[in-house]
């Protein structure tokens, strides 16, 4: 039974036919739209291309660490103050919701039930509250801080008030670079040495002390040299002048307010899965590492959380992806990340959206990628290996 | 052997509430020394928190009896030693945490809305409904009635979406971007599990793209550049250009969900299907997904929780919703200083949604375990 359409019924013409449909009414929207929008940027009086990004910014940014910015600057420089700004939110945020999450996803199955029941708690309040809500929540707390006048003093040498903590700056004098080699090299040796030491004693059982070795090459090795070398570091303290501190190092509150609400919200969902992790280690590896006798602080640290790596990384990655772009709602408390620097200010002032866009979407693909990229090394590197 | 052993005694306790006790909270030196800590960190804390949310708070009311219209009035404010929370922003702002600024003459539309919302969700959430048919005839037109209800025409007088604003904000961007997102998902997961190399590869890019950048990002992108891709005439409400964003967004992730479902299919099903002469939409739309929503049911109401939180991005693009009326309470004289309270309030309500979505999950996960039909077909 065939009808006219005989040639339809093949797979082969079907195939070609459909994805040649699928590419011609793509390309037509794409037409359609890159002609509207041309016409509209041109009525608009909207200028296109890439030299706005060499054009003076004519605007401050209140924290950037890492960048001397003056508003005479390009919005190029706008772009990289952005991108430390997020880089640096996004990798402290990380490591500190790493810390916290695997202390709390381990409390959580403590055999203390009301321990555990508080960071349940703590859990279920923290994943179900709105992010951006917690940080402005953070935010507000900290601007309620006392005035610069009244700040509260920790330890003499940290101030804290509305204006963000006032910490000593570090000045480095030549000479202090040694100290840095030293302690890179102290660092790489160490790993050598933890290496060979598991290497042979997986040949003769031989244990050799490395986590000692290790502390010694790393903070005595380099600590004996900066004496040496005449201590070349000296501190700059903050000064209370007028109405604000002078010099020092000073962290703005709408990082702290990031970096807290963005650590604490994501270590609710990273314990939640090291949880998972450590619970889907069979309870027979507990028992049969108790019956061999190793100590309660061994079970977990060789038994059970290598095991449970190999489920708790992948969840991982995408909870440090979510962190990342999660960094992105600093623009609600001003903090001058990629977004609300680059994409939100430079938008305004040049009116090109489209180009600016382009550009911050680009980079956090390219960080969502370059994360994923190395988590995706380590996970093949902890995942079991058939020998 | 004929010599009876005295039966021995049970081990000291460790049944009933001494022996709960005991195993869960005085183990060993260590876990009593942590309970007692834990014990009196909460007798600290908890006093003083239900004196601040409760005991000493104003409702409606300050201390003297007057009824409070601005932050002055607060107990605290009139007598720092005296009174805790002032909850009274709450009571006088109610109307616009959960309508905006819609017409007081005409917010028996948001109310009717609202009751038909929960209608619409019952068969969504209880298979075992009676006449669960007949309602899901009513969840599949619900949206057009909302649309007209809420936005006016067929004689309902129109209401601008610039007036809504509060809670009505928030559901509407929940509901509307997950209920979109929904379909285009499954289209989404599909293409991208096609044997067409140029319709896997496009969706794979797009879903990719979409999950790379922050929602941030893309409601910018709605807002800013939608408008530059439409011709001349076309004027976008700003909440329809949010939805969009949100929609596309929560597609993407929508997507790998149903992938997810899709792969745990045994591909058995589909050369059974195959081999019944079914073509690859019956395929799909009678064997293949009525099983692949089910595994994903509760993943795709995680990625729904998210979305739900996630909508209070819209206030960056200055639409008002349940934190953005928040905000801008916080904003006006009458109520300067009262964050705490508002905060408290706006999480509050945030929480009762996601903490049951949440639960809601869970349920139908154990659900799915035992293995008893969720008919969710």
């Amino acid at each position: 039974m065939r009808s006219n359409l005989g040639f339809f019924s093949d797979e082969k013409f079907r195939s070609i036919f459909f994805q040649t449909l699928v590419v011609g009414l793509f390309a037509l929207g794409l037409f359609f739209i890159i002609s509207t929008t041309s016409y509209n940027l041109e009525k608009r009086n909207i200028a296109t291309g890439w030299s706005f990004l060499q054009n003076p910014a004519g605007f401050d940014i209140s924290f950037s660490p890492f960048l001397e910015f003056k508003s005479t600057d390009t919005h190029l420089k706008v772009y990289f103050v952005g991108v430390l700004n997020t880089l640096l939110v996004s990798i402290t945020g990380c490591i500190a919701a790493t810390i916290l999450g695997f202390i709390l996803g381990i409390v959580r199955l403590s055999s203390n039930w009301l321990l555990s029941r508080l960071v349940y708690i703590y859990v279920e309040f923290s994943r179900n509250v709105p992010l951006l809500l917690q940080i402005i929540l953070w935010y507000s707390i900290l601007i309620q801080l006392p005035r610069v006048k009244q700040s509260l003093q920790v330890l003499d040498v940290f101030y804290i008030s509305n204006r963000g903590l006032y910490s000593p700056r570090p000045i480095f004098e030549s000479g202090f670079s040694y100290v840095l080699i030293a302690i890179v090299l102290a660092l790489i040796s160490s790993f050598l040495i933890n290496r060979w030491a598991k290497k042979r004693q997986d040949k003769t059982g031989q244990q050799f002390p490395v986590l000692s070795s290790s502390i010694g090459l790393i903070f005595i090795v380099p600590l004996i040299l900066f004496f040496i070398l005449g201590s070349p570091l000296s501190f700059e303290h903050p000064e209370l002048k007028g109405f604000n501190f002078k010099g020092g190092l000073v962290i703005r509150p709408e990082f702290i307010a990031m970096f807290l609400a963005l650590s604490i919200y994501t270590a609710a969902f990273i314990s939640e899965i090291v949880r998972a992790g450590i619970m889907s280690v069979s309870k027979g590896q507990r028992e049969a590492s108790a019956a061999i006798g190793l100590k309660q602080t061994w079970i977990m640290r060789l038994i059970i959380i290598p095991q449970a790596l190999r489920v708790i990384v992948p969840p991982l990655t995408s909870q440090y992806l979510n962190l990342t772009k999660n960094s992105s709602l600093g623009i609600a408390v001003g903090y001058a990340d990629l977004v609300h620097g680059f994409g939100g200010i430079s938008l305004n002032q040049t009116g090109q959206a489209i180009e600016c866009m382009a550009i911050v979407m680009a980079t956090y693909l390219s960080i969502s990628l370059t994360i994923s990229f190395f988590m995706n090394i380590y996970n093949r590197s902890i995942q079991f290996k058939e020998k | 052997m004929n010599e009876m052993n005295e039966a021995r005694k049970p081990p000291v306790a460790t049944t009933g509430i001494i022996g709960w006790l005991r195993i869960n909270l005085f183990f060993n030196w260590t876990n009593s020394l942590i309970t007692l800590f834990v014990i009196y960190c909460l007798y600290q804390f908890i006093p003083w928190i239900l004196d601040w949310t409760i005991f000493s708070a104003d409702f409606k009311y300050n201390y003297l009896g007057e009824q409070i219209t601005n932050q002055e009035m607060c107990s605290r404010n009139l007598d720092p030693e005296n009174g805790g929370a002032c909850w009274a922003v709450i009571y006088v702002r109610f109307y616009q945490f959960i309508y905006g600024f819609y017409p007081k003459v005409e917010v028996w539309r948001v109310n009717v809305a609202y009751v038909m919302l929960t209608l619409a969700l019952l068969p969504l959430l209880y298979a075992n409904l009676p006449y669960r048919k007949y309602f899901l005839y009513f969840t599949y037109i619900f949206p057009v009635i909302a649309y007209f209800l809420l936005n006016g025409g067929l004689g309902f007088t129109e209401v601008s979406t610039n007036k809504w604003g509060g809670l009505l904000v928030t559901l509407v961007l929940g509901c509307t971007g997950i209920a979109l997102a929904f379909p285009i998902g499954i289209m989404l997961a599909l293409g991208r599990r096609s044997k067409l190399p140029v319709i896997s590869m496009m969706c794979t890019l797009f879903i990719e793209f979409i999950r790379g950048v922050p929602l941030i990002t893309l409601l910018f992108f709605g807002m800013v550049m939608l408008p530059l891709f439409l011709p001349e005439g076309i004027d976008m409400d700003g909440l329809v250009r949010v939805l969009v964003a949100v929609t596309l967004f929560q597609s993407a992730y929508m997507a790998e969900v149903i992938r997810g479902g899709l792969q745990a299919i045994p591909p058995g099903q589909y050369e059974a299907a195959k081999s019944l002469g079914m073509s690859y939409w019956r395929m799909n739309l009678l064997i293949i997904l009525p099983q692949a929503i089910r595994i994903s049911i509760p993943p795709i109401v995680n990625t729904s929780i998210g979305l739900f939180k996630d909508t209070t991005l819209v206030i960056i693009v200055g639409i008002l919703d349940l934190l953005g009326i928040g905000r801008g309470t916080l904003a006006d004289t009458n109520w300067l200083g009262l964050s705490y309270e508002i905060y408290f309030f706006v999480s509050l309500v945030f929480f009762i949604f996601t903490f049951g979505m949440s639960r809601y999950s869970l349920y139908l996960e154990k659900k799915l375990k035992t293995g008893i039909n969720m008919g969710a077909d």
